[in-house]
């Protein structure tokens, strides 16, 4: 899998390191319903989903990844920064 | 001799020796092991796998599934190599595999009479009683009596490398097809690598008698790929098999760099490349198929393509009275090419009744051969003619020829199923399986020359244009364009005896059969019941026949029926290669810090700590236990000075105007509190409540700080405060980056520590100046560092960081000053016992398990903040007082041993799981204490101080009489360390 890092280019997989639904970008300010959901609740697509990577062996930037679990196409990539706080 | 007196791609006036089997043997440049052997009448190279019947080459390429051989000696000794692929160097050592005593005289030939007991299941149905007897008897005879080479069991020496490559188009084949493509491409400025696993490219060009503008195909070939060669923007990897296509226009490839040369000299044996390409064209040709009939495993029966290689490519032949077997024209070609090179062959027969094939031989049409004879190999064929008479055929070889099957293995690695296509009566890479792939000839169908040639030149043009490349114009080279015509035939009916579809792993169309009438009929349960298609060649020649079988059996049509698919790799590849680089301390490299050889002079006993090697203890005397180096070390530290290396641990440098605002939302406890100049030790929660890791936190400026973690958990941690930063909190002016390997680190600590660093810094160090949690900028020899007041010992101590490379020098100068005061350097295990009789945690502790309550750390969450962690931390589970807390445990009258890992069970009670009240997470015998002690979670522990306990290792045998003591076991004021 290759993964276009805004920052380095396109890359193989194997420099990236995967943390799971980008809906962690969206952290709440207080609930223990709300902090479960986020901690917690996932969905399972089969089909494109918004993901966190980060180029650990490049830039270190976090990235924001929309990538289809079916075919393993990376449709977007945006670094994380730009989109945090947002829920996807 | 079988070799013929003209023509082949060989070298005549070269030979080289080699043996198989212990008999010398000669071949030459361009042989193949298999072409050598056949030059030199051997004609039996192998055994098949479960009924050890004879066996010879079936075919001419990488398909090959009956000559695998042993090749090399010692540890170098590679089985399962296909003899129709490896080249011959001088002196190379063949030797045959799954036979005892010989090749010639194999015991278990036996099992071929047996087979009526070993059929399709034999193993689910025969072995079921007495049930223990599977794994201690039957299992073991049956995986001793069935399987292909040996491994030399000695470590693989092999060198093996891996390597990347990136390219506009991959041209997987380099056929006419492939290398019209490749030409093509190129032409219009395209960065191209053509790939292909033979050693002399050309594909079938160079295995039949065929032209090109004129030219032989071989020539032609030849000229194509020299000036393929010459174009700066081609890369032509020969002996380079694709292994696999996967994401992202990814695909694998091994190239065999020296596996046909005697001395590599220092070359790697294989290279496995992982090659990036935008566009790839799949130009791996196509593969004969056979024909079942009774007995058609002997040597000297093989594919009728194999044969016209053997002759044209190798100037062999590998028999003398020569039969051909066909459903399809090819069949025709066979008998004309080996005619036209002098080859006698004594009859064609064709399945097919209604043709009439323009050859002259005597010729058997709707007929089919019922039988074969001979030992060791070929002698006769019995032919039912079309009248249904018998009749004896004197062939000693005989060429089948069942149609092609497009190589589209390649096609199927992302999941794509093949496509059927009637006229050709096989399948067809399914379009756009692989993203960015296009099949073109004879791995899409197309079989003629001529197809080859248009299909590679369409295909390249439209790679030139995707790409937004220069248009070309080539010319087409004329080439023959012969029509397919076949007439579907896959086995032989209603005659006696068994015949084979996968010869690898021994099933027949008897097998098959057997899988139909127990309902395991779909293709899926079929392949793994037969277990057909399930070996090291992965049913190249042998799954279509099946599933023609199945289809006749069911009454449903071949696509109907369906096929399984092709997975990774195309053909076998070592572990070595895909693992190249990553064997031994490529799999986990070392870290040493800056005075590592110093201390390594000191030392031998080394612990890894993650990727770090740190000193364990300093032996004064080699015939000493390590707890009397241990108990020495730790005597120094409370009554003098000892001097232990810290730099492993994580020091990362945090920046901005934020910075502050930040630390408080990442540690439990308050920072922005923190004046300059001060440190505070802080507790790092994950958002689910755990404790991720503690350290500390020293503020330079009121915008700088820098803070520690625990050596395994640097990079963990690194990574979580960059997602804190990044994802969570981008507003926030704060920069983060690893120190680690920056700064060179070490604990100076004891009684006499401060009279220590006083003499070395000549400043003034009082408590005035530095105190407890706090530090000061240094300068040594116009070197500026920082001095810490912390300690992990519990004494008064310091750390003292110094830029890395200084590191080595420091730790000398140190090591000689606490000598010179009755002091020295202490190890991993010393500073293991003089923090569990402080109550200091690791991550022995911080396994990921518990929550800072459990800690007894509950006071450090603010309540005047968010932090990561805090809502979740206070979920009902985990502020439960019956929650396993953190104690301190020590034995009550004389004991053996105190260990790590044991569980805590009352008195009284049975050692159980449901009794389970706790485990120990850090033992050690304090010599300061003149006990053992231990830190454990005890359910409930902290109400339990006094009470006893006991703490049972059920492995090691041991049980002992404990009492609950708080986890500070020593100064527990902190008097010492504040001192």
């Amino acid at each position: 899998m290759r993964i276009p890092c805004p920052h380095c280019g396109e890359r193989d997989s194997r420099e990236f390191e995967y943390l799971g639904s980008a809906k962690l970008l969206a952290r709440p300010v207080t609930g223990a319903a709300e902090f479960h959901d986020y901690i917690h609740i996932r969905e399972n697509p089969a089909g494109p989903n918004a993901e966190l990577w980060q180029h650990i062996f490049g830039c270190r930037a976090w990235l924001h990844v929309v990538r289809d679990t079916v075919t393993h196409e990376v449709q977007t990539v945006t670094l994380a920064r730009e989109k945090a706080g947002v829920n996807p | 001799m079988s070799r013929l007196a003209n023509g082949g791609l060989i070298d005549r006036d070269i030979s080289r020796p080699f043996t198989f089997d212990g008999q010398a043997y000669t071949a030459h440049p361009g042989d193949t092991l298999a072409s050598a052997l056949l030059a030199q009448d051997v004609r039996l190279m192998g055994r098949s796998f479960k009924y050890h019947r004879p066996r010879g080459v079936l075919t001419a390429g990488s398909e090959e599934p009956n000559a695998l051989m042993e090749i090399g000696v010692g540890a170098a000794r590679t089985p399962n190599t296909r003899a129709t692929t490896q080249e011959v160097y001088a002196g190379l050592v063949a030797q045959s595999q799954n036979c005892f005593p010989s090749l010639k005289t194999d015991f278990l030939a036996v099992n071929d009479l047996l087979a009526p007991f070993l059929g399709a299941g034999f193993y689910y149905k025969t072995f079921m009683w007495p049930k223990a007897f599977w794994e201690k008897l039957y299992e073991p005879i049956i995986r001793r009596a069935a399987g292909l080479g040996r491994l030399s069991g000695e470590p693989d020496q092999t060198l093996y490398q891996k390597a990347h490559a990136h390219c506009d188009l991959l041209v997987i084949g380099a056929g006419p097809a492939g290398l019209m493509a490749a030409s093509v491409a190129a032409k219009g400025g395209a960065k191209v690598i053509l790939a292909d696993e033979d050693f002399i490219l050309g594909g079938r060009l160079n295995s039949e008698d065929c032209e090109i503008n004129g030219q032989s195909g071989q020539s032609w070939a030849a000229k194509a790929v020299a000036e393929l060669k010459d174009m700066p923007n081609v890369t032509v990897m020969a002996r380079t098999t694709i292994t696999g296509a996967y994401d992202g226009g990814t695909y694998g490839a091994l190239e065999r760099v020296a596996d046909h040369i005697a001395q590599p000299n220092g070359a790697p044996t294989q290279i496995f490349w992982r090659i990036v390409t935008k566009r790839a064209i799949l130009a791996s040709g196509a593969h004969e198929r056979p024909i079942a009939f009774p007995n058609n495993d002997r040597p000297g029966i093989m594919l009728a393509s194999a044969l016209r290689t053997y002759v044209t490519r190798f100037g062999v032949t590998p028999g003398h009275r020569i039969a051909v077997f066909t459903n399809n024209d090819d069949g025709w070609r066979t008998v004309r090419d080996l005619q036209a090179a002098g080859v006698s062959v004594i009859a064609l027969i064709d399945t097919r009744p209604e043709v009439t094939p323009d050859v002259d031989c005597p010729v058997y049409t709707g007929a089919k051969v019922v039988n074969t004879a001979g030992r060791r190999g070929v002698e006769r064929l019995s032919l039912r003619k079309a009248n249904g008479a018998l009749q004896q055929v004197n062939a000693d070889c005989l060429a089948v020829s069942g149609g092609w099957n497009p190589a589209l293995h390649l096609s199927s690695h992302m999941g794509g199923r093949p496509e059927w296509r009637a006229n050709i009566a096989a399948f067809v890479p399914k379009p756009g399986a692989i993203p960015n792939l296009v099949a073109v000839g004879a791995a899409n169908g197309a079989f003629s020359t001529h197809a080859a040639l248009s299909d590679g030149m369409i295909a390249a043009k439209s790679v030139l244009k995707d790409l937004g490349l220069k248009q070309v114009r080539p010319k087409l080279p004329l080439a023959e364009d012969a029509p397919i015509q076949i007439t579907p035939f896959w086995h032989v009916s209603g005659e006696k005896g068994r015949a084979w579809l996968d010869f690898q792993n021994d099933v027949t169309v008897k097998d098959i059969k057997t899988a139909h009438a127990e309902n395991f009929r779909s293709v899926e349960h079929m392949k793994r019941y037969t277990t057909l298609g399930m070996a090291t060649d992965q049913g190249k020649l042998s799954n279509m026949g099946a599933l023609a079988i199945m289809a006749e059996l069911t009454g449903q049509s071949i696509p109907k029926v369906g096929t399984t698919i092709f997975r990774p790799p195309y053909t076998p590849v070592h572990m070595g290669a895909l693992g190249a680089g990553g064997a031994g301390k490529g799999f986990q490299p070392e870290r040493f810090p800056p005075a590592h050889d110093f201390m390594a002079e000191k030392t031998p006993h080394m612990i890894e700590a993650g990727l770090w090697y740190r000193p364990a203890y300093y032996p004064q005397n080699p015939a000493h236990h390590w707890r009397d180096s241990c108990d020495r070390e730790v005597n120094m530290v409370r009554s003098s000075v000892g001097v232990c290396d810290v730099t492993t641990l994580g020091k990362i440098d945090v920046q901005g105007a934020d910075a502050a605002e930040f630390l408080d939302r990442v540690y439990t406890n308050m920072i922005s509190t923190l004046k300059p100049g001060r440190v505070r030790y802080a507790l790092m929660l994950r958002e689910d409540g755990f404790v991720l890791d503690d350290g500390t936190v020293a503020r330079l400026v009121a915008d700088h700080f820098v803070i520690t973690t625990t050596t395994g958990a640097a990079g963990a941690v690194l990574s979580h405060l960059e997602f804190c930063a990044q994802c969570l909190w981008a507003e926030l002016d704060v920069q983060i980056i690893s120190v680690t390997e920056q700064w060179a680190q070490y604990a100076v600590a004891g009684p006499q520590s401060r009279a220590l660093l006083a003499d070395l810094l000549d400043t003034d160090i009082s408590d005035a100046a530095i105190p407890y949690m706090g530090w000061m900028d240094i300068t040594l020899g116009g070197i500026k560092g920082r001095l810490f007041r912390i300690s992990f010992s519990g004494e008064l101590a310091y750390e003292i960081a110094l830029p890395a490379r200084f590191g080595d020098a420091l730790m000398r100068e140190l090591d000689a000053r606490a000598k010179a005061m009755g002091g020295g350097l202490y190890g991993l295990e010393a500073l293991n016992v003089l923090r569990i009789e402080k109550g200091f945690l690791t991550h022995a502790e911080m396994d990921g398990r518990v929550v800072a309550a459990d800690l007894g750390m509950s006071g450090m969450l603010s309540g005047k903040k968010d932090f990561i962690g805090k809502i979740a931390s206070q979920r009902a589970g985990l502020i439960d007082p019956m929650r396993e807390q953190l104690v301190g445990i020590r034995p009550i009258g004389v004991v053996r041993q105190l260990l790590g890992g044991s569980i805590m069970v009352d008195v009284g009670a049975d050692a159980t799981r449901e009794n389970v009240q706790g485990y120990i997470s850090s033992a050690c015998y304090s010599p300061t204490l003149g006990g053992m002690i231990a830190m454990a979670f005890v359910k409930g522990g902290r109400t339990r101080i006094g009470a006893q306990i006991r703490a049972v290792d059920l492995v090691r045998d041991l049980d002992t009489l404990c009492e609950i003591v708080p986890v500070q076991f020593h100064d527990p004021e902190g008097g010492k360390l504040r001192g």
